[in-house]
């Protein structure tokens, strides 16, 4: 692998800007004669707007405009759009309520924004926004799924009568009813997957750049995937046409999905500065995070699952109530579907399965992709439910577990995913030999002594990623493709940049992307440098989410890497005067095999441009592309166990151990792995015990600063005992799988399953506050 | 509006500002030092923290006016030209930063929590100390082998000194 090739654990590349105070975000970036926007939002969460005063606001010092929703519908701006298209189980197409980027009759959550005041300063504008009057009616508000499906529950959209978006179904019902009318056992289990709060450090901003001359504009913003942006922007917005409109997203500070989405901010952002004739900057601060940044999770689910009198599982039946919040934002619709019912069959032979699910409005903030996304609800359902069943059926969870394992692949689920590869069996193993969970009775015992409860809980989890192979996501509704672009381009004096359509947004990519140059043509990483995130820059990308950069991004890469080298060696070979198939590339130089004949890399590439001797018909020039398209998902999995103490008289737990087994297939920068494993630990574990985005019954946020949210935060949370076993995922020539979300998917039912075997009580909802464990403790 | 005398990063500055305006505000607008960031409004994630006479403060959370006379060091006054401080290199080294937006209020928290505890640090410690920084990506594992190995460098580079 070398120093600094694949598997190397190369320190990071872009790490001397960041923590020298040098990082370059939307927020840090200053443009001549700037004005800033603020946002007037709505304090109810359902109300008809009556009317907007403005004019005190507009007298006074540095205003420049206030902008209202009626102008921006009066200016054709096109309303948010949701790009991923679910049908009904009864043919009908999902209930789409208009979303305009401006609420210009009626507002449907708190925090929705009625007008933009545009001033000198930020100062300023916040100041003239108080000054805004806004007459609201308000209208009865509902915040919870159950209430919002009622009838005589407040209506959200004359569109989706019964707040219904769409009621859709997968799988085979007749077979599933019959395995459970045949069934020697069921289990059964209600669960509420908590509604989060995605709390990138980073808050959203845009600044909007309008050059009147050539009629172009330039949009600096947050976003995990700026083409995107650019194309939702320019095709369903009406901004600009595609070659008019340069989206720049430089260092972005976290997004965890959040990013992803094209929010109204910078759609207001752009409409103004053609409007006002200035750039107009806006960054949100942390309140408007949690009103306006799309949520995660959110799902309340009834399951039953069906075992035969040899503990085998037979069946499994699923319905799921999906809050979508206000409006469907961008990706919204797939992902209690595509992304959360097709991965119900968990690690186990599943052989029917049946699954509904219904999407619901409520006067909330809108709910879409948060890391995971679909797969960390499915993921602790299954495994809510196997230690469920264990402690019914009065069998060990891991043995259970493992007498159900898919241990033969490629494995077609009833639920569309076909498994390529995995080895279900070796990452428990791993995880119960870390643990040492032989020995777990031994320490229970030993805690009790002491006065503690203790607890174990497994959770194994699969995942698919990779996202997405084109033509099967398009058959299921993606109004895109999700395939993956790169260039490679090498200079006259040998050295590389690479162009991608990925985004790095803390996941490393100028490093591990480099890496993959340093194994394939054994020059340094420092002779190399990454391109992303500009789309003059870029030609098209699809982004960064469901865990795609190295499974698909880096495989572009290296498509484009290969015809690279290949014209390099053609020209490599006429300098030598060698066949081109004796060529080979090592340390830097291609050589002849079994020679000592070499040119160095730098030396080709100068040839290339220089053209003075290159073979007949060659064009000149060193630079190719690649798009590439997966054949499949890729399926991540890995075993996690949980060991903590319940204190009985507070309800606090306190981790002892925590274990994460994955594979990821091939590992490019174990380094980099590790830590988005720790990451999204945390996020799994602030699910499971602190993080909760709460509403009272009238639609108003209770949690909507890091005051009254918890955030994990260093003492909540223990170091990790990580490992990993691999099977490379035959799907990519590379064998990777992905790494971004798992630890996401598969912390939260660990440790649940933990604390409720702690306390010997099985029901226990996120988040397992002291308070809520102390209670359910107690309960008779 | 107000003059606010203060030095930043060892550079004596004059700055004009409305009264009501933050310490940050003062370090990002006036004097484009972006390295400090503001995450939160309510001093809970500070990823604002500079250090203020040798202690760390956040400075989201004090008016610029309240800094008047004082000596103030930012993410971009802490490294002696090329070399890295030992905080910085041991986040680095360790892998204690994804995104990097929470890392310069963490590298300044980190300091002042060897400063306070000198050769006292162990895990649970630093866990505990780092209660007023938020951190969304790394889960907090790498930043606490950074700052436990960061202790260990500063310990011996002061013994040099």
């Amino acid at each position: 692998m070398g120093v600094e090739g694949i598997g190397a654990r190369v320190v990071r590349k872009e790490d001397k800007r960041f923590i020298t105070g040098k990082g370059r975000y939307v927020d840090d970036i200053k443009l001549l004669g700037m004005t800033h926007a603020h946002f007037i939002r709505s304090p109810h969460a359902h109300a008809k707007v009556k009317g907007i005063d403005s004019s005190a606001a507009l007298k006074m010092p540095g205003v420049v405009a206030v902008l209202t929703g009626q102008q921006i519908v009066d200016d054709k701006v096109g309303n948010l759009i949701c790009g991923w298209a679910i049908t009904s189980k009864d043919g009908s197409p999902m209930k789409m309520g208009a979303w305009p980027a401006m609420a210009p009759e009626t507002v449907r959550f708190v925090g929705q924004a009625v007008a933009v005041v545009i001033a000198d300063s930020k100062n300023l504008a916040r100041d003239a926004a108080e000054a805004v009057v806004v007459d609201y009616e308000e209208l009865p508000a509902v915040a919870d799924v159950h209430a919002a499906i009622k009838s005589g529950a407040p209506q959200l959209h004359p569109e989706a009568p019964g707040n219904q978006v769409y009621d859709w179904v997968i799988g085979d019902e007749g077979a599933t009813d019959a395995a459970f009318a045949k069934a020697a056992n069921v289990v059964k289990l209600d669960v509420t997957n908590n509604r989060l709060a995605p709390n990138a450090m980073e808050p959203r901003a845009a600044i909007a750049d309008y050059d009147e001359a050539e009629e172009h504009f330039t949009l600096y913003t947050t976003s995990q995937n700026p083409h995107v942006a650019r194309l939702v922007l320019s095709a369903f917005y009406n901004i600009a046409p595609e070659h008019k409109l340069r989206v720049i997203a430089p260092d972005v500070g976290g997004g965890f999905g959040s990013k992803i989405f094209i929010y109204p901010e910078e759609m207001v952002a752009l409409w103004a500065s053609k409007k006002v004739g200035r750039p107009v900057k806006w960054t949100g601060d942390r309140t408007e995070a949690f009103l306006t940044d799309a949520h995660g999770r959110d799902h309340v689910t009834h399951a039953e699952m069906a075992f035969d009198a040899n503990n085998k599982i037979t069946g499994l039946k699923v319905k799921t109530y999906a809050n979508f919040g206000a409006y469907m934002s961008l990706f919204s619709s797939s992902v209690p579907t595509y992304l959360y019912a097709t991965l119900l069959s968990g690690q186990y032979n599943i052989p029917a399965i049946h699954a509904e699910v219904v999407g619901v409005y409520t006067n909330t903030t809108p709910v879409d992709a948060y890391r995971g996304a679909g797969r960390p609800e499915a993921s602790y359902l299954i495994e809510r439910l196997m230690e469920t069943a264990a402690r019914q059926l009065n069998v060990d969870p891991a043995a259970l577990r493992r007498s159900n394992f898919i241990t033969q692949f490629p494995h077609q689920t009833p639920v569309i995913m076909a498994y390529d590869t995995g080895d279900f069996n070796a990452s428990l193993d791993a995880a119960m030999k870390a643990i040492d969970y032989a020995g777990f009775a031994g320490r229970k015992a030993k805690a009790k002594t002491e006065g503690k409860l203790r607890g174990i809980g497994v959770s194994c989890y699969i995942e698919a990623c990779g996202i997405a192979p084109s033509k099967a996501v398009g058959s299921l509704g993606a109004g895109v493709g999700l395939w993956e672009s790169a260039e490679v381009r090498v200079n006259p004096v040998g050295t590389i940049e690479i162009l991608t359509g990925s985004h790095s947004h803390g996941q490393g990519h100028e490093t591990t992307f480099c890496q993959l140059v340093a194994e394939r043509l054994g020059v340094p990483i420092s002779q190399v440098s990454i391109v992303h995130g500009d789309t003059d820059k870029v030609q098209f990308g699809m982004g960064t989410y469901g865990s795609r950069s190295a499974a698909v991004g880096l495989t572009a890469i290296l498509k484009a890497m290969e015809k690279m080298e290949s014209k390099a060696k053609k020209i490599a070979a006429h300098a030598l005067e060698a066949s081109e198939g004796d060529i080979v590339i090592e340390n830097g130089e291609f050589k002849v095999a079994g020679t000592d004949k070499a040119i160095a890399f730098p030396m080709v590439a100068l040839a290339a441009y220089t053209a003075h001797n290159l073979p007949e018909g060659m064009e000149p020039g060193l630079k190719e592309s690649a798009f590439y398209d997966p054949s499949n998902f890729t399926f991540p999995a890995g075993a996690y166990i949980c060991e903590l103490e319940v204190d009985p008289g507070t309800g606090k737990t306190s981790f002892v151990n925590f274990v994460a087994a994955d594979d990821f297939g091939r590992l490019i920068n174990p380094m980099i792995v590790e830590g988005q494993v720790h990451g999204g630990l945390v996020q799994g574990i602030g699910q499971a015990l602190l993080e909760h985005a709460i509403y009272d019954a009238s639609g108003q946020p209770v949690t909507a600063s890091f005051m009254d949210y918890a955030m994990p935060r260093a003492d909540d949370v223990p170091s990790f005992n990580l490992s990993h076993t691999t099977t490379l995922c035959p799907g990519n020539p590379l064998g990777i799988k992905g790494c971004g979300e798992a630890g996401a998917i598969g912390a939260s039912a660990a440790v649940i399953n933990a604390i409720t075997d702690a306390i010997g009580k099985n029901n226990l909802e996120m988040p397992a506050t002291p308070d809520r464990v102390w209670r359910t403790i107690h309960a008779a | 509006m107000s003059t606010v005398k203060l030095t930043v990063n060892g550079k004596a500055v004059a700055v004009d500002v409305e009264d009501r305006t933050l310490l940050v505000q003062l370090l990002r607008d006036h004097l484009n030092l972006t390295g400090t960031h503001v995450g939160c409004d309510t001093s809970q994630c500070g990823a604002c923290v500079v250090h203020m006479d040798g202690k760390a403060v956040k400075s989201c959370t004090m008016l610029a006016g309240q800094a008047d006379g004082a000596n103030i060091t930012t993410i971009e006054g802490i490294a002696k030209g090329d070399e890295l401080h030992p905080m910085q290199a041991a986040f680095r080294d360790n892998h204690g930063l994804q995104c990097g937006y929470c890392t310069p209020g963490m590298i300044m928290s980190a300091i002042d929590i060897v400063h306070r505890h000198g050769g006292q640090l162990d895990e649970t410690t630093v866990r505990q100390e780092l209660e007023g920084n938020i951190c969304r990506c790394t889960g907090y594992h790498n930043i606490v082998k950074a700052v436990l190995d960061a202790a260990g460098r500063m310990k011996v580079s002061q013994a040099a000194e």
